[in-house]
């Protein structure tokens, strides 16, 4: 009776493990299904609410136009399309070799003591809010710009510009990909290089053909999340880029991003519907833009793979 | 006049500490060129810590302390100044498990030999061929050389990092239990390619297999926590161990 009893307690343990068990993964299951439905829902939204752009002008007017006159009906997005692509360009130009190094440095160079300060200092700095940011610079980069930078080349400028706007997101960039690389970096197996060291190769030999290969996905995806991060960044560039959507003329000269243009106009231009659609077209833009980049990423992943042999 | 023999390695008074503790504690002794030497002793007495401070490859890491003296064919290569790379070059290392640098079969053995000269790529290319087949690895690979070095078996990669460390013409060869992650085939053929390359080159084994110490070893030297217990010829050690705790080594009393 006994035993009887023992067993069939185990038996409803096991059906209740088992149960649990099914309950888990169908809610992850279910989880994810939501997440994914929820990118196709954004896209689905953004597509309808500027269908009615999309129906009255063309999508190339819409693209390659340099009139923006929202007051007189023109949405040209080129301006602010170039915008956005030198700003962000710019920046991670500045950001990605000064990344790499000092990643390397702290990694590889730095005694212990200093690495061990610096990589909690990096994680708090990539948890900044970008406000912060977009304040520090617009308090003491911008009139260094206006009065110093600008002025060496004979340039005037009012300080909110091209410029500016690229190095604070370079600043913004620098603690994510740094803390992102270091992790990679440090990551690697001290046998891997003693290997390369043992045949003769310098430190920095090693780091460049050995240390570098072995982390190349990992840089790519640290240089990807650091592109996302540059690319839709909105509040502190909004501060600091001049928020004038024309192609600009020289360095110093103010522009326009996609996601600053879409947050100081939306509340200016709800009240005309052709004004929101043409809003929501911008963001349609930006969104497809991050897309089709992270895919690019996963081949450019998938190739460096192959390419160097990992 | 006779060739002198090159590659001979000798330590005075050598000390090697990892912050307060001391590893390696006073050590002197000489091995013997173009021979094959075991280093043998118990588990986390220092063999690889005195194996590694032969290239100077202790000091990658943070607080490791040396004094004393390493002679290679008479140089001091403790003394300041040097360059460490040159060291290094002279004494190839195959360590405990292989680690293939992340690149092609064919890239890793011309790794080496591009950085210290510059050969066109028809020298190049029958240089690594040369040190593949030195390295008995060349028929299974010769039609995948430029595949990633990361594919092949364990024991492969083993000998492709001994083809990597004779591709660069060093004097020594510093072998940390090169065998200990193989099967026993592999294992097998890696012994058999030491025995064939000591008469070209140095070879330090560290080794955990008494046996296989008496079946290659030429000369051999007892650790047993960070002090020279005894050294001399194999057969005499082996047949003739002087220290009692030499010979309960031998016994399997002390592992
Ligand atoms: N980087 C390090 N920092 C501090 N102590 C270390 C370090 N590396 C090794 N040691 C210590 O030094 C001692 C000797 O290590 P070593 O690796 O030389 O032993 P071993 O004889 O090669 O052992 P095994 O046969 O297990 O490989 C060990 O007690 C180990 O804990
Ligand atoms: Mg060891």
């Amino acid at each position: 009776m006994l035993i009887k009893n023992g067993s069939f307690d185990k038996k409803w343990l096991m059906d209740k493990r088992k149960i649990r068990d099914l309950i888990c993964t169908k809610l992850m299951l279910i989880i994810t299904i939501i997440v994914s439905i929820l990118f196709f829902l954004i896209f689905l939204i953004l597509l309808s609410k500027s269908s009615l752009i999309l129906g009255s002008e063309s999508i190339t007017d819409l693209l390659f136009s340099s009139n923006w006159n929202p007051s007189n009906g023109n949405f040209g997005y080129f301006p602010v399309i170039v915008g956005t692509i030198i700003v962000t360009g710019l920046s991670l130009i500045i950001a990605i070799p000064i990344s790499l190094l000092s990643a390397i440095f702290i990694a590889e160079y730095a005694p212990r003591k200093i690495r061990k300060i610096l990589r909690p200092f990096l994680d708090v700095l990539a948890g900044v809010p970008s406000v912060v940011f977009g304040l520090c610079a617009f308090l003491f980069l911008v009139p260094l710009v206006r009065d110093f930078i600008a002025p060496f080349f004979g340039i005037e400028s009012t300080g909110l510009c091209l410029f500016t706007a690229s190095i604070t997101l370079a600043v913004m960039v620098f603690p994510i990909i740094i803390s992102l690389c270091v992790e990679a970096f440090s990551s690697i197996p001290l046998e891997l290089k003693e290997a390369s060291l043992s045949v003769g190769a310098t430190k920095w030999e090693t780091v460049k053909k050995v240390i570098f290969r072995a982390t190349a996905p990992s840089i790519i995806s640290a240089i990807l999340l650091g592109f996302g991060r540059a690319f839709g960044e909105t509040i502190a560039v909004n501060m600091v880029v001049g928020g004038i959507p024309k192609v600009p003329s020289s360095l110093f000269a103010p522009t326009e991003t996609l996601p600053s243009l879409i947050a100081s106009k939306y509340g200016e231009l709800m009240s005309i519907p052709k004004s929101e659609s043409a809003l929501m077209f911008g963001a349609l833009v930006l969104f497809i833009v991050v897309l089709i980049f992270n895919l690019l990423g996963l081949i450019l992943l998938r190739n460096a793979k192959k390419r160097w042999k990992l | 006049m006779s060739k002198k023999l090159i590659g001979e390695i000798e330590t005075q008074n050598l000390n090697i500490c990892y912050g307060k503790h001391c590893i390696i504690k006073n050590v002197n002794i000489k091995i013997p060129a173009r021979q094959l030497t075991a280093i043998i002793g118990p588990s986390g007495c220092g063999k690889t810590t005195l194996l590694k401070s032969f290239n100077r490859l202790l000091e990658i890491r943070d607080d490791v302390k040396i004094s004393g003296k390493i002679l290679v064919d008479g140089n001091n290569i403790l003394r300041s100044g040097l360059n460490v790379s040159d060291i290094r070059k002279k004494m190839g290392l195959l360590s405990q498990k292989p680690y293939p640098l992340p690149m092609s079969i064919y890239e890793n053995v011309a790794y080496g030999i591009r950085i210290h000269n510059h050969i066109d790529s028809k020298k190049l290319e029958n240089a690594v061929n040369n040190c593949l087949q030195e390295a008995g690895i060349w028929n299974e690979i010769r039609d995948r050389l430029h595949d990633p070095a990361s594919g092949l078996s364990l024991g492969q990669q083993q000998r492709l990092c001994l083809a990597r460390a004779i591709a660069v013409q060093p004097e020594v060869l510093l072998c940390d239990e090169p065998t200990s992650a193989l099967d026993p085939i592999s294992a097998q053929q890696i012994e058999k390619l030491l025995l064939k390359l000591k008469k070209e080159y140095t070879v330090v084994l560290v080794t955990h297999t008494l046996r296989q110490a008496k079946r290659v070893a030429d000369y051999v030297i007892f650790l047993y926590f960070g002090e020279v217990i005894e050294h001399g010829p194999a057969d005499k050690v082996f047949n003739n161990p002087k220290h009692p705790r030499t010979k309960a080594y031998m016994q399997g009393e002390i592992s």
